[in-house]
Order: structure tokens, then C-alpha cells, then sequence
């Protein structure tokens, strides 16, 4: 299988906005694809559907080779989800939250034990361990959020708006931890708002008010639109949704 | 996969694990849950108390005799009855129960000491004003006692005598079905752990919602009948620990019989605090706001309070209204805690309300399992 991800004529309605449509997309195997766009381009919806927190409303989405309408329970057991909201627990120490999540994804006694040792280290939170979640700062939030969603090692990673709000060190290293669960093989689908975030990316996708207008790598995307830089595709994008809704 | 360990894998060993250790860590919920019941029943304690002791009572004595002035003191000096006024007709007797100036009365026939002088049964009234249905009940004991003592007084006077001398007829106005305290305190223990049990698994899940990890347990491979219970079941520990806190604190306060056997009434209620849960879980499954789970959790306490049987009696509504009544889990609940606590029966006289309950249990956690949808739509 090269394909991770595959949506065809995806559409998402709700009542009388359209906040995805005829969105045809493949992201591959072991790939670290950007999903970018203006607020309400449809980035987040577009995850939504692809986790199956979101039914679509027509078309068809695949996710590590099973159809979203038709057996979304085997792809969240092959998914990790972080979305900007973070999805913790503030009232269960850093340990208790990875060891929660990792028991619903299926880990159980010795395994989920050496493996939540493992994965502590590997994301630097072993001296966190007996910190309430609650206390956290942002950045370490973040990192937390993260571990929980990878401790069962989810074939593809969806990554909403995952760095909002955090300091440039933390999203640095971040985007390290990033680098080495790609290295792994694990598919990542992140959307993102910043531009030195989308060059780190091997491929992007720019959607438009719930429209597929631009796709390649971030050389290419700034030329298909007759720009120098993804930040001035970014900028004349958004100009253009405004021209639209005045 | 072999049953055990099938069940060993359920997912819904993780959300037991993280219900415990969050309710562990709310301090100040868990005080509240333990500490509700104990507060409403000392509270409660208290009003029937002050009730109980010392109410207006006027008279109206149209025998004017040494023996009715005696029964007029006995009465005054009870305890229960504080004489504050004398009225000289029934209009006025009746006009002053009715603007609450007065909690009873006690009235005297003209004849009542020629009666007593001939050996015949002299009769008087204590009329009560019983629209509380706590201070009547004490009203009435309290004028069963005074009438004792006199008759006590009359008797050792006379010698032997062949006919009771006194008859202090209690009048009940306006509740003719008597309630007294030990009727309400089991209501108290049924109508609290309806309110706790709807309010808190309502605002439950809810709460994931607002905060932002039901999102977050959604995309997990957790299966929506371990997600319920997993969110449910940590809260039938603590609907026993408030059940047990108001048993004892009835006791204590009250003296609140308890006749029939406790674990009987233990095991039925877990068929009571399941089908409280059920409802509980149908309004987390109708609402999106925690603020919104509160009201509606409130809005259904009035039909409870209104029409279990709580306070009024049932078989005195008006026939919808039985109906609505029939729905309510409350209402079979109270006749299991009276009959079990007052009465002391046997399984064989709650059976049917303990079936009833499971089968209201059963069908509100499947709708509600049914309902609940895997996703944020």
C-alpha cells in the first residue's frame, strides 16, 4: 500500500454552507503533508471527515485503506488525531493521560508498560511524569498531546492546527519529533497557519473556501500562483476570500 | 478471543481507571455528594422541629366549666400546643386557621362538663390545620397526649368508672391523609438521589464535550457501550455512599424506622440508581452546554416532586396525572423505601416495582447508548 490517504469528489455541507467540496486528494505512504488555507477554508473539516469525527455529507475518503463511511472504527485504531484543543485531561498527571489513552488504543500490562517508558523518554516527559496536566505550560501541553496520540504508533497522524499558541522553541521542537516519527514511516497530515511550518512540509495543499486550488511542493506553490514566496500566496489568497464575501 | 479476555481488553477498564482518579481528585464535588444529603436532612430536621413544638393553637370553649378551663390547660401545657388567643364562634376559629394566625384549634361543646358529671363520654375536637403535613402529625400526637393525660386525671378522680370520660377528636382540615414526618424522610432520600444522580451523569459527558477530550475519545478505538458505562458506573458508588449518608442521618435525626431488612432495600435500589443514571444519560445525549444539562436535569425533578407520591398522594390525582406518575423511576422507589423502611416487608410485597424499575433502567441506557453518536455533528 503507497497510499495513506485518498478522498474523491469529498463535500461537506452543513445546512447551507459548503465547508468542503469535490476535494480529491492523495497523500502517501510515509509522506509529511500540509493542508493550508485561509480560517474557514475547510482544513479542519477536511481532518474531521478524514478521522470520521465528521460524516460526509457526499463523495468518498479512504484512511490506511478503509472507507470513512464504512468502517471508521478500523481506522481509528490505525490513526493518532491532536487537534489545537489538545484533548487532555487537566485533572490526570502527565503518566495518566499517556497511560489512558494508551490502554483505550489497546496496550495493555508488560507491552503498554515498556512502551509508555520508551515513548516518555522519547518525547522528554519522563520528568513530567507526576505533573498534573492541568499545570502544564503550553509547549508542554503540546508535547503531551502529541505523545498521547502516537504511544499506540498510529500508521498516519493527523495533526490539526497543532502549534497555535505555542513559543518558536516549542514549535521547533516540535516539528523534530515530527521529523522522526516520519522517519519511522508514520504518514503526517497537518494544517498549519505558519509559513516556515509549510516549507517544512514535502508536499501542500491549499484550499479555498472548501475548494482545492493549489497542490505541490512548497518550490512549486508559490510559482502556480505567480508568487515569490508561500507567504505571498498565503496573503493574495486571503485577499481574494475577502474581495468574495464583500 | 476467550470471554475472560475479551472482558480483561474492554475498553471500558480505562475509563473506570480515569473516572475513579478524577472523581478522587474533585475534593469539593465529592464533599458535596456526601456532604448534600447529611445538609438537607439536618435542615429538613430542624424545620420539623420547630414546627413540631409550640404552635398557635386557639380556643374555642363554649362549655366555660372548671373541667373544660382543665382540658384547655393540659392541652397549653403539652408542649406542643401554645394556647394564643380564645375566639367565640367557628367562623372565627376558621377564619384564623386560614390566615395562619393559628396551627389548631381546640374546641369545646357546650355540654362537655355535664357529660362528664354523668358519666357519659364527653366529647371535644382538635382541629389541625394538616396542609403540613409534618406539624399535623405531630399535631396529632400531641393532642393524643394531653387527651391521655386528662382522661388519666378524670379517671383517678372518679374511681371506677365504666365509660372513657374524654374523646379529644383530632380534626385534620385541609390533608385528610394524615403524612406524618416518618412518611416524608424516605421521600427526602428517594427525591435526593434522583437530583444527584440525573444531575451528575448529565453534566458528565457534557463536559468532555465542553472541554474538549470527548473529541479527543471519539477518534479512539473505544466503542460507545464502554464510553457510557465507562462514564456511568463510577456514579452508582456514589449514589450508595448518598443513600447510605441519609439513611444514617435519618436515623439519627428522625429516628427513622427501618423495619425491613437494608439489604433488600440495597439490592433493589441499584435497579432505582440505574434507571436515575438512564435519565441522566438520555439528557446528556439531548443537550450540547453543561448549563443546558442542569436545567433539564431541574426540569425533571418537578414532575418527580410533583407526582411520585413525594408529597401528595397519588391516588388522589387526577388520572393523567397517575400516568405521567407511572413513568416516573421515583415513584416506584418510594414504595419500596416506605414499604421496606416503615413497613418491614419481604421481597414478595416489592418485586414488582424492583422488575419495573430494571426494565425502566434497561430501556433509558439502551436508548441512550442508541443515541449517542460517534461523532461531533
Amino acid at each position: 500500500m503507497t497510499v495513506a490517504v485518498e478522498t474523491a469528489r469529498l463535500r461537506k455541507t452543513f445546512g447551507a454552507l459548503v465547508a468542503v467540496d469535490a476535494l480529491d486528494l492523495t497523500i502517501r505512504r510515509g509522506e509529511v503533508f500540509g493542508l493550508l488555507g485561509p480560517n474557514g477554508s475547510g482544513k479542519t473539516t477536511t481532518i474531521r471527515m478524514l478521522c470520521g469525527l465528521l460524516e460526509p455529507t457526499s463523495g468518498s475518503a479512504t484512511v490506511a485503506g478503509f472507507d470513512v463511511a464504512r468502517e471508521p472504527e478500523k481506522i481509528r485504531e490505525r490513526i493518532g488525531y491532536m487537534s489545537q484543543r489538545f484533548g487532555l485531561y487537566d485533572d490526570l498527571t502527565v503518566l495518566e493521560n499517556l497511560r489512558f489513552y494508551a490502554t483505550v488504543y489497546g496496550l495493555h500490562g508488560a507491552d503498554r508498560a515498556t512502551r509508555l517508558a520508551a515513548h516518555m523518554g522519547e518525547m522528554g516527559l519522563a520528568v513530567r511524569a507526576t505533573q498534573l496536566a492541568g499545570t502544564l505550560s503550553g509547549g508542554w501541553k503540546q508535547r503531551l498531546s502529541l505523545a498521547c496520540a502516537t504511544a499506540h504508533r498510529p500508521a498516519i497522524l493527523f495533526l490539526d492546527e497543532p502549534t497555535a499558541g505555542v513559543d518558536p522553541a516549542a514549535r521547533r521542537a516540535f516539528w523534530d519529533s515530527i521529523y522522526v516519527l516520519a522517519g519511522s514511516g508514520t504518514t503526517i497530515l497537518v494544517t498549519t497557519h505558519y509559513m516556515d511550518e509549510a516549507e517544512r512540509c514535502q508536499r501542500l495543499a491549499f484550499l479555498s473556501r472548501g475548494h482545492l486550488i493549489g497542490l505541490g511542493t512548497p518550490a512549486e506553490i508559490p510559482a502556480q500562483f505567480g508568487q515569490a514566496t508561500i507567504e505571498a500566496v498565503f496573503v493574495e489568497l486571503q485577499r481574494r476570500d475577502e474581495g468574495a464575501a464583500a | 478471543m476467550s470471554l475472560v479476555e475479551r472482558v480483561r481488553r474492554s475498553r471500558v477498564w480505562p475509563m473506570l481507571w480515569k473516572e475513579f482518579i478524577q472523581m478522587k481528585r474533585d475534593r469539593l464535588t465529592l464533599a458535596l455528594i456526601v456532604g448534600i444529603p447529611a445538609l438537607q436532612l439536618v435542615l429538613f430536621g430542624y424545620a420539623v422541629q420547630t414546627d413540631v413544638r409550640h404552635q398557635p393553637t386557639i380556643v374555642l370553649d363554649e362549655s366555660r366549666t372548671s373541667e373544660s378551663r382543665a382540658l384547655v390547660s393540659t392541652v397549653g401545657n403539652s408542649g406542643t400546643f401554645d394556647v394564643v388567643g380564645h375566639v367565640h364562634s367557628r367562623a372565627e376559629v376558621r377564619s384564623l386557621i386560614e390566615d395562619g394566625t393559628a396551627k389548631a384549634a381546640l374546641v369545646i361543646p357546650p355540654g362537655f362538663m355535664s357529660d362528664i358529671k354523668r358519666g357519659h363520654t364527653a366529647e371535644a375536637q382538635m382541629i389541625v390545620n394538616a396542609a403540613d403535613p409534618q406539624s399535623a402529625a405531630a399535631a396529632m400526637s400531641g393532642a393524643q397526649l394531653a387527651a391521655g393525660a386528662r382522661t388519666q386525671a378524670l379517671l383517678g378522680a372518679a374511681g371506677r368508672n365504666r365509660v372513657v370520660p374524654l374523646d379529644l377528636r383530632v380534626r385534620p382540615w385541609y390533608n385528610p391523609a394524615q403524612r406524618s414526618a416518618v412518611f416524608i424522610v424516605p421521600g427526602v432520600i428517594g427525591i435526593l438521589l434522583t437530583l444527584t444522580m440525573t444531575l451528575i451523569t448529565s453534566t458528565a459527558i457534557v463536559r468532555e464535550r465542553e472541554r474538549g477530550t470527548l473529541e479527543q475519545l471519539i477518534v479512539t478505538p473505544i466503542d460507545k457501550t464502554s464510553l457510557m458505562l465507562g462514564k456511568t458506573i463510577p456514579f452508582i458508588v456514589v449514589g450508595y455512599a448518598q443513600m447510605t449518608t441519609a439513611l444514617f442521618f435519618g436515623k439519627v435525626i428522625f429516628d427513622l424506622p427501618i423495619r425491613g431488612s437494608i439489604l433488600l432495600l440495597y439490592v433493589a435500589a441499584i435497579a432505582f440508581i440505574l434507571a436515575s443514571l438512564g435519565v441522566g444519560l438520555l439528557i446528556s445525549t439531548l443537550v450540547r452546554t453543561q448549563a443546558q444539562a442542569m436545567q433539564l436535569s431541574f426540569f425533571f425533578m418537578l414532575p418527580n416532586i410533583l407526582l411520585s407520591g413525594y408529597v401528595f398522594p397519588r391516588e388522589a390525582m387526577p388520572e393523567p396525572a397517575q400516568w405521567v406518575g407511572l413513568a416516573l423511576p421515583l415513584t416506584y422507589f418510594l414504595k419500596v423505601l416506605r414499604r421496606v423502611l416503615l413497613m418491614g416487608v419481604g421481597v414478595e410485597h416489592i418485586w414488582r416495582e424492583g422488575v419495573t424499575l430494571a426494565v425502566i433502567a434497561n430501556a433509558l441506557l439502551f436508548v441512550s447508548i442508541k443515541r449517542f453518536s460517534k461523532t461531533i455533528d
